[in-house]
């Protein structure tokens, strides 16, 4: 069990800087994702802490103790490659006991372990076998034991579910959080995939072009996102995102001229934003309520069994909807949204970060303003 | 293979490998079928008709001490040119891998005598051993006659095997520097992880992955031992002294072209072709395996 | 990967360093050799460092060997030998790849077969098949009756004769026929995805064109590839030349003279040997396929792995 410090790491490739400085605390026992689009370095800094790269600038340490110059069999870290990385010419019990052959533990003690860890894995019968003899599961799991077997400090993943199939990758998910929920080892996990770091994570760290973009529980980094990046890459289908001119306080305008009122406490700085609004937060063709209703253009319709997508454009905006159940809407129709106030999300255009949110702005009360292209007036509601 | 997509114009793919065939007809199945032929007749050098003799030549080569002794001096040539060529060359890739500064140029500078032409490499040596001059009369100045492969049946097989090998170190070293790249970089990670130092995991990870390589690349060895050696030992001794170094293939052309003894050297050529033949198919059992690795 | 082993990276160092003074130690003495005059280097122990004399040893070992028109031959047929073995081969792989017709098994596993003999095993008939090239061909001839057919017709014993000796045609040839860069393009046309034909006959390609815009520009690299190694092997040939050319003057190659400039007690007449000369002979035939390698040195691998397979 170990706490994992990271203060300012850097990392070059010759002249190319590919992690720009990253600060990440990961506490005691701690589930850490690191997710990601590929390419944004969030493997690097992974094999940066297992030491499997040099760290060009900044430090890493384990437990208050600077790891950058230890060896990777000197930090107590244990990883879990995606390809498994597993020696294809020993059989499974030596491909687990291997890390215990190296440290010296003598063969009986060694092979009661391998056992031990072996049954926790589900792999006890398979011992003999060559990697080459098993399927992607059982591959998967006996890295897992090779990583368990020497009660690491810290466990590494690096996505190590990508190459299995849909169903088998949702099993090892549960897998692995049960085995951490029992373990509590301190896991830093990386992957691309944002329901495996939503489902497995304590806290997640959404990077982007070396940077973090965002460090929070799943729920936080969902629902309030902290940069635009954020809220394009969280969510499925991705967050409405609408360009857009503050012209007055709390209301802005869009680029058709339609103006959108903002729930007073909004504190824009700039005066080009995106407003933001989420699929499954988009009213349709509802009777009242409060917020901005605006009308959408349906160009086609996306069946996905459990609900349905309608895509199509709003105030000449490409913009999706997630339809309730029961609601009917066919290609070409012209259907009302009501954007609700509270589920608008306020990104400021020049730094792409959110916009602060305020609910003791003096700007607070309540505004009647007419809104170009609709004959009825908005209610904006207090926060 | 069976299932691609082709063309169906038939005598257009006739057309295009009957070039080949041609040449394959002519200078391989032909000689080798007249090597066979004449393995089993008594052949007049020039023309002069033939003679079914059965398997005379062959007991007349099996009960020849000279031809034994070749034999056997391939053998030692072989596996010591392989043993030490590989020797070399396994452990500089093995290091060259670590990938230190300046690994470019150790590869770079590693490979090139490859291109050296053997009988080049030949008269090198041959001057660079040479008892009288060069480099290592110095030490025959000091001791007259510690060195002399002029005279010395062992010092001549010293000589055709480093002669030999030099070229195969280069050649060896591309191939493990090849197989050793061929290695997931993971799996050496995963060892760095499981606490393996550098040379424990060249001994636990890298060089068992690499038995496949190390399996074929002596049968290539063996198998060029046997067949390209007519080169060194015709520069730098000429089978001599006292047919000292006369390996198979130049007992072959010595007796096929300076004894005129045709059906003697067909039979000869007919054994080293069955040699060659095994080793070959031993070989392509161990590309198998390699494939099985994977 | 972070290491912290100080002895072993000098260990490292040493090892390699050795490495290199195994690969270029010898020629450095070949180069040494090749510079001092006839005295300094019959008196060991020589220098390890050049002397002045390597524009005179090199000028008496080009006249003495008649180096000139040698390197010529061996350029011209190392030169026909590279681009005759990318013609045949690209034609052979792209026919047993990509057509189908009877005895196409056959012929694959005919060509594969001659990858487990090298010329110099099956040497002696090969010599006997190159003073006549045509006897096969006379031999089927006269199996099916044609020739004794041709007998009666004409009264005139037909009788087939091609001599390659002392001939380019002699040179190359046998060279040329083997399989190693047929299996090259073989392995390299087997990656090229089915779609691309697909598309291609789509598009109404036909077989040649498809294999001139398609599959020739694809395989630049691996022609380069088999260029280079082919250049090298037949520079470096050896065995073959020296039996098929009897008529060194016009025929020889440069390879082929090396043994000339060794000196023997013939040559020298019992006088001093005279090695800076013969190691300046040396220097010459090897430089060539030195240049290509430098000058193609990723090809030159790439070739020699992929060719071996």
């Amino acid at each position: 069990m170990a706490e994992i410090a990271i203060r300012q790491v850097r990392k070059s490739y010759g002249r190319t800087e590919v992690v720009h400085g990253v600060d990440l605390d990961i506490g005691n026992g701690e589930f850490v994702v690191i997710l990601g689009p590929s390419g944004c370095g969030k493997s690097t800094l992974l094999r940066m802490i297992a030491g499997l790269e040099d760290i060009t600038a900044g430090e890493i340490a384990i437990d208050g103790a600077r790891v950058n110059e230890r060896e990777p069999r000197e930090r107590g870290c244990a990883m879990v490659f995606q390809n498994y990385a597993l020696y294809p010419h020993m059989n499974v019990a030596d491909n687990i006991g291997y890390a215990l052959k190296v440290a010296g533990v003598a063969k009986a003690e060694r092979a009661r372990r391998v056992a031990v860890v072996a049954a926790t894995v589900g792999l006890d019968g398979f011992l003999d076998r060559r990697p080459g003899q098993l399927s992607g599961g059982q591959r998967q799991r006996v890295a897992m034991a090779r990583a368990m077997i020497r009660e690491p400090k810290v466990f590494l993943f690096d996505e190590p579910l990508s190459n299995l199939d849909a169903k088998l990758r949702v099993q090892m998910r549960i897998e692995i959080r049960r085995l951490h929920r029992r373990l509590a080892t301190t896991s830093v996990f990386v992957t691309h995939d944002q329901v495996e770091a939503m489902t497995l994570a304590d806290r997640m760290v959404v990077m982007n072009a070396g940077h973090i973009e965002q460090i929070g529980a799943p729920a936080e980094i969902y629902h309030r996102p902290a940069t635009r990046f954020v809220a394009s890459f969280i969510g499925m289908p991705p967050m409405n995102l609408l360009p857009a001119r503050a012209t007055a306080p709390g209301v802005v305008a869009l680029a058709s001229g339609a103006r959108l009122m903002l729930p007073p406490g909004w504190v824009m700085t700039g005066g080009d934003v995106e407003v933001g609004i989420r699929p499954e937060d988009v009213l349709v063709d509802a009777e009242s309520g409060d917020g901005n209703r605006l009308p959408f253009t349906v160009e086609f319709i996306e069946e996905l069994g459990a609900g349905r997508l309608a895509h199509g454009t709003l105030e000449g905006i490409d913009f999706i909807v997630q339809l309730p159940a029961g609601a009917s809407m066919t290609a070409g129709e012209t259907h009302v949204l009501t954007l609700g106030s509270n589920a608008l999300h306020l990104f400021d255009a020049g730094t792409s970060r959110r916009c602060r949110f305020d609910a003791a702005s003096p700007m607070a009360g309540v505004m009647q303003v007419p809104v170009v292209g609709l004959e009825h007036s908005v209610q904006a509601s207090s926060a | 293979m069976e299932n691609r997509p082709h063309f169906k114009t038939l005598w257009l793919g006739v057309l295009l490998v009957l070039p080949q065939l041609l040449l394959v007809l002519t200078f391989f199945y032909w000689p080798t079928g007249a090597a066979l032929f004449w393995a089993f007749t008594l052949e007049q050098p020039w023309g002069g008709g033939s003679q079914f003799v059965g398997l005379d030549n062959f007991s007349n080569i099996f009960t020849d001490r000279f031809y034994w002794e070749s034999v056997l001096r391939s053998l030692v040539f072989g596996v010591g040119a392989s043993a030490l060529a590989m020797g070399i060359a396994l452990v500089l890739a093995l290091f060259c891998d670590r990938q230190l500064r300046g690994y470019a140029y150790y590869r770079t500078a590693l490979v090139w005598p490859f291109a050296v032409a053997a009988p080049a490499a030949a008269v090198a040596f041959r001057y660079i051993f040479a008892p009288e001059a060069g480099v290592f009369a110095a030490l025959n100045q000091l001791y007259p006659n510690l060195w002399n492969p002029a005279t010395n049946g062992d010092h001549a097989m010293i000589m055709i095997i480093i002669a030999y090998s030099w070229k195969y170190v280069a050649y060896n070293f591309i191939f493990f520097l090849a197989g050793l790249q061929a290695i997931p970089r993971s799996l050496v990670e995963a060892g760095a992880m499981d606490g393996a130092g550098v040379l424990r995991r060249m001994r636990d990870i890298q060089l068992p992955l690499l038995t496949p390589t190390f399996f074929f690349l002596l049968v290539i060895n063996l198998t060029d031992s046997f067949v390209d050696s007519f080169g060194i030992v015709d520069i730098t001794t000429e089978g001599g002294p006292s047919k000292a170094t006369t390996l198979m293939v130049y007992k072959i052309y010595f007796d096929g072209f300076k004894g005129l003894d045709y059906s003697g050297a067909a039979a000869q050529s007919i054994v080293l072709m069955v040699l060659v033949m095994t080793l070959t198919v031993v070989q392509f059992r161990y590309i198998e395996r390699r494939i099985h690795y994977k | 990967m972070i290491e912290r082993t100080p002895v072993l990276n000098i260990a490292t160092h040493a090892i390699l360093v050795v490495g290199l003074l195994i690969a270029f130690l010898p020629m450095w003495l070949v180069f040494v050799a090749a510079t001092l005059t006839i005295e300094q280097i019959n008196n060991p122990p020589i220098s390890l460092l050049p002397g002045s004399e390597l524009i005179a040893n090199l000028t008496a070992a080009w006249n003495r060997a008649q180096l000139g028109s040698k390197m010529l031959n061996s350029l011209f047929v190392a030169l026909l030998v590279a681009s005759g073995k990318i013609a045949i081969a690209s034609l052979t792989a792209f026919a047993i790849v990509f057509f189908r017709f009877p005895g196409r098994m056959v012929v694959f596993w005919m060509i594969f077969v001659t990858l487990m003999l090298p010329l110099e095993v099956r040497i002696v008939p090969t010599y006997a098949v190159a003073a006549n090239a045509l006897a096969p061909a006379q031999a089927v001839l006269e199996v099916v009756g044609i020739a004794w057919l041709w007998q009666v017709l004409t009264g005139v014993k037909l009788a087939l004769e091609w001599n390659l000796l002392n001939s380019y045609t002699g040179l190359v040839l046998p060279l040329v026929a083997t399989a190693t860069g047929t299996f090259l393009f073989r392995q390299f046309y087997m990656t090229i995805p089915a779609e691309i034909v697909e598309a291609a006959r789509m598009d109404g390609a036909r077989p040649l064109r498809f294999l001139r815009d398609m599959l020739i520009p694809l395989s630049k690299t691996n022609m380069a590839a088999l260029f280079t190694i082919m250049f090298i092997y037949a520079w470096n040939q050896y065995l073959w030349p020296i039996l098929v050319t009897t008529d060194r003057a016009n025929y020889g190659t440069a390879v082929m003279e090396l043994k000339r400039l060794i000196p023997t007690s013939a040559s020298t007449g019992g006088g001093t040997p005279d090695w800076n000369v013969a190691m300046a002979g040396c220097l010459i035939v090897m430089l060539p396929p030195l240049v290509v390698v430098a000058l193609m040195q990723r090809y030159f691998v790439r070739g020699l792995i992929g060719a071996d397979k």
